[in-house]
Order: C-alpha cells, then structure tokens, then sequence
C-alpha cells in the first residue's frame, strides 16, 4: 500500500536523530492517533545548514519526516516555511487515504521549529 | 526469503485435505443442492454430510446447523433474526447483554437495534481480557431476551466462562418460569420469553471443544476460514425453537431462513475442516501450538527488553501471544517485519481506518500509548521452531530501531 520512496525513507530514514547544539526545535504531535514528530534545526544567516527528526508513528509519518528534512536542508527559513504537505506528499509519491494526516506532522513540526527560531531573536 | 505467517486469527490456510474434499464439488459435482436430479442430489449429498460432520462437532441435531457465508452473517442473524422474531411475535421492550470486546459483528447489529428501542448493556471486561460471569447475572434484568459473549477473543485470545454464562442464563429461565407456572392463569401475564444465549465463537472453534450443549449455548456463530478451511462459508448453530426471523428472502434454503443457493464446495470444505478438529487431533495440535507459542514468549523476554504480554496464559488459546512494545509504534513494527517476510497484526491507532486504538484494549485497561505500539502473533500448527527464532531475531533489532527514532521513549 505504500510507494516505494515511502518505504525507502521508512527502512533507511536520512537525517534521523537528536542534535544537541540545534539553533531551535519544534514538536508536534497528532490527536488523531498519538504520534509525534520532532524537528531539529541549525540555522545560520536564515539559512537551514542542518536538520535532524526523531519521529514516533507510522511509516508514512516516519517516512514524511525524512523526506522533508532533505527537501529543507540547504533552504531559508521562508523557503522552508512554505513547502506544503501537498508538495511533500508528491516527493513522497503519494500516501495512502488514511495516512495523508501523517505528512501534517512532520510540516507542523518543521514550522513550530522555524517559529521557535524566530521568537529566540 | 521464506515467509512467515503469525497471524491465524485473521484467517488460516486451507488445509490440504481440506481442498481435496472440496475440489469435486466445483466441476463434477456441481449441481445445485436444491434441485431434484441427480446432479443436485450429488450437490445435496455432500451439504447434508457437512452438516452432519458440523453437527457432531458442536453436539446438535443437523437441522439445527444452518449454513453461512461466516460469522459475520451468523451473528447478524442471531441477533437480527431474534429480535426480528420476537418483535413480532409481540415482545417489547427487550433487552440485550453483551461485553464491550465482542468482534464488531456483533456490536454493530446491536447497536443497530439500540436505534429501533433496544436497550443494551456492554459488560467490562477484566484485565486478561474476558468477562466475568457474575457481572452477566447482575446484568440480567426482567426484559433481557438475549446475551451474546464471544467464545474467545480475537485480539488477546482471552476464553470466556461461556459454561458458567450458559447456566446463569438456564437457572434464571427455569425459575421465571416456575413462577409463572405457579402463579394462578387468571393473575398472571404472557408466558415469560426467556433469554437466549448466543456465542460467536470464531475465535475459539479451533481451540476448544465447542459443544453447545454442555454449555447452554442457544445459538452460535463460525466461520470455516478461521479452521483452515475455505473463506465466504461459515455456520449458525441454532437451536431447536429459538425464533428467528430471515434477513433475506428469496430461495427458501435452511428452512426458509437462510435463502441462497448452497455453497455446496465451501460447505463441504468447512465439514473437511471441522472435522479435523476431533478431541485427539485439536488436543495433539493445541500442545504443539502452546509449545511454540511459550518459546516466542521466552525468546522474547530473552531478546527484547520491556515487552508488556497482553495475553493471559492461563486463560487463553494457545495461539495468542499479544504484546506491547513500549516506544515503538504498531503499525511501523508490522511494516517492518513484512519487509522480512513476517506477517503479524496491530491494534495501534495509526492502522485502523478509525485512528482509534482498538476497542479490546481499551477495555482491558490498557493505556492508549501502550495499545498504541501493540503486536498480535497468533500462531498455526505450521509454524516451526524455526520460524519463531527467526522471527525474534528480525524482531529485536526493529523494537530497538523503532525505540531509538522516537522522541518520546526513555532510552
Ligand atoms: S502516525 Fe499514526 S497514522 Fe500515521
């Protein structure tokens, strides 16, 4: 039922884990069933040099995270404010009906990091 | 890769007998059950033998054995079907008991009936998972016509004390109507309806000698894919005098309430199957199965740290092992395990269509994060010891993986 990206990103996640000297981070979390997602971010000139997730949740979720973390590395903050779950959901050659909320997380999560970041300054 | 498949209480292989019994029935015998030729009374033969062959598992007549397309129509007839007949024959006000971990085949038609007048009362489960009998006797009330208890659980194999449910149920019918037998013609009402005790027993067929008459079973659901027979065939046992009422009309077959032309090779597929679960061969293939199941149990708490067993050993089929994994999410551990070939089942929010985590669960006391990360095995006669190393093996490192992505679990 899931595309092959998905399954990649699933079994091979990029970018997966903490970052202890992250320039902000963001969490969110679904009511729908339980899961979460956590953004890590290095950001210098408004620019993402680096980016880390920790993700508790379906494959569609964990496979989300990893594949917005590479579509934001590299990226300014208002470019990275602007991918939209849609986009992310065609990197990830598309997700199953009941599984589209899972790609909100990961995106919620990235831009409560970004807001996070921000406030700091 | 070979494939390893634990999850028997989604559905079973058919067995090879299983499928040669039924083969005849598909080009050879092909006749409808129903007609007069010989063509049909080859068809008929074979049914009528089924019927035989389910009857004497269950400890009832043959006529008394209608034949399905599974339990889910079973239990929709059961419950349907006598409130329909009883409606009719102008009861009001009824009652049901049932338990809030019944399959949603049952819990849906009653909930069906709740919006037509029924009331109904869903009785708790205990920690293992099954209902406690009293809590049925402090349930009963002066309308009940009817209590459905599921045999066993699908999702922690829990048993339930159907035996003990059974004569609740008989000792309060014999007393209402000794009372009305005692009470002068003129001062009392309508003879009293008694309740009717209905069991799915979808779960426990495979497991547990299910003979209706030692325990005071009215009525009973089943299907043969769950006894590694066919799918799309299943039985309802009802006893003699329980009102019924159809749900479809049509054909007139099973005496008017189950019309449809007779799956003449399911049906024989299903006698094939049951038949098969005589006392020495389920005895002999339990024991295997238990073996099996208690060294996954060992492996696992040998291998994989902080593992919560759901199941209640002692008050359960011996194919069930359910468990939680703390930290590491359902559905990501059955993906995982599928990408290995592994095939097991999840009561995790994320993988049912509601994003609900499951409803037995829930019941059971089990906190929603918990039932969140959830594994069923549910294990065959066909799996090895083998199968069940590996199985442990491939499963270890992916609960550690999984534990390790999460933001929320205590490393
Ligand atoms: S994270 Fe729960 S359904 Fe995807």
């Amino acid at each position: 039922m899931y595309s092959k990206k998905v399954l990649e990103h699933f079994q091979n996640p990029h970018n997966q884990g903490k970052m202890d000297d992250a320039s902000a981070v963001g969490e969110d979390g679904s009511q729908a069933c339980g899961d979460v997602v956590k953004f890590y971010l290095k950001v210098k000139n408004n620019i993402i040099t680096d980016v880390m997730f920790e993700t508790l949740g379906c494959a569609a979720a964990i496979a989300s995270s990893s594949a917005l973390t590479d579509m934001v590395k590299g990226k300014t903050i208002d470019e990275a404010l602007k991918i939209t779950k849609n986009q992310l959901i065609d990197e990830l050659g598309g997700l199953p009906a009941p599984k589209l909320h899972c790609s909100v997380l990961g995106v919620d999560a990235l831009h409560k990091a970004i807001e996070n970041y921000k406030d700091q300054r | 890769m070979k494939k390893i498949y634990l999850d028997h209480s989604a559905t079973t292989p058919v067995d090879k007998n299983v499928f040669k019994a039924m083969l005849p029935y598909f080009s050879d015998c092909f006749g409808n059950a129903s007609s007069i030729h010989s063509f049909g009374a080859d068809a008929l033969t074979g049914t009528d033998k089924a019927r035989e062959q389910v009857a004497n598992y269950l400890h009832c007549g043959p006529s008394e054995v209608i034949f399905t397309s599974g339990a889910t129509e079973s239990d929709n007839l059961a419950i349907k079907g006598l409130i329909g007949a009883l409606r009719e024959r102008g009861v009001e006000k009824m009652h049901i008991i049932t338990s809030i971990v019944e399959h949603d085949a049952v819990l849906e038609p009653c909930m069906e009936m709740v919006k037509t007048g029924i009331e109904v009362t869903y009785l708790p489960v205990k920690a293992n998972g099954a209902v406690d009998a009293e809590e049925v006797r402090k349930a009963i009330k002066d309308n009940t016509v009817l209590v459905s208890i599921m045999w066993a659980n699908s999702e922690v194999g829990a048993i339930m004390p159907i035996r003990e449910i059974g004569k609740i149920i008989k000792k309060h019918n014999e007393r209402k109507l000794k009372n009305w037998n005692n009470t002068r013609p003129k001062e009392r009402g309508e003879k009293p309806t008694p309740i009717y005790f209905h069991s799915d027993a979808t779960q426990a067929i495979n497991f547990v000698q299910c003979d209706v008459n030692w325990n005071y079973v009215d009525m009973l659901s089943m299907s043969a894919h769950k006894i590694y027979g066919p799918k799309g065939v299943g039985a309802f046992y009802v006893k003699k005098g329980v009102p019924i009422k159809s749900l479809q009309r049509g054909g007139h077959q099973e005496g008017n309430l189950r019309s449809g032309t007779y799956n003449s090779s399911g049906i024989v597929g299903l006698g094939a199957a049951i038949v098969q679960l005589d006392k020495k061969n389920q005895e002999k293939d339990n024991k295997k199965v238990a073996k099996m199941r208690d060294l996954l149990v060992s492996e696992i708490e040998k291998n994989i740290p902080d593992a919560i067993l759901n199941t209640d050993r002692k008050n359960s089929t011996p194919a069930h092992a359910h468990y939680s994994f703390p930290g590491a999410e359902g559905e990501s551990v059955l993906l995982a395990l599928d990408l290995e070939g592994i095939a097991v089942s999840t009561g995790s929010a994320c993988s049912s269509g509601s994003l609900k985590a499951s409803h037995v669960l829930i019941a059971m006391g089990i906190r929603t994060e918990i039932a969140h990360t959830s594994i069923r095995f549910t294990l065959g006669k066909h799996n090895t010891e083998t199968d069940i190393r590996t199985v442990v093996k491939k499963l270890a490192p992916i609960i550690k993986r999984l534990r390790k992505m999460n933001p929320v679990y205590d490393k």
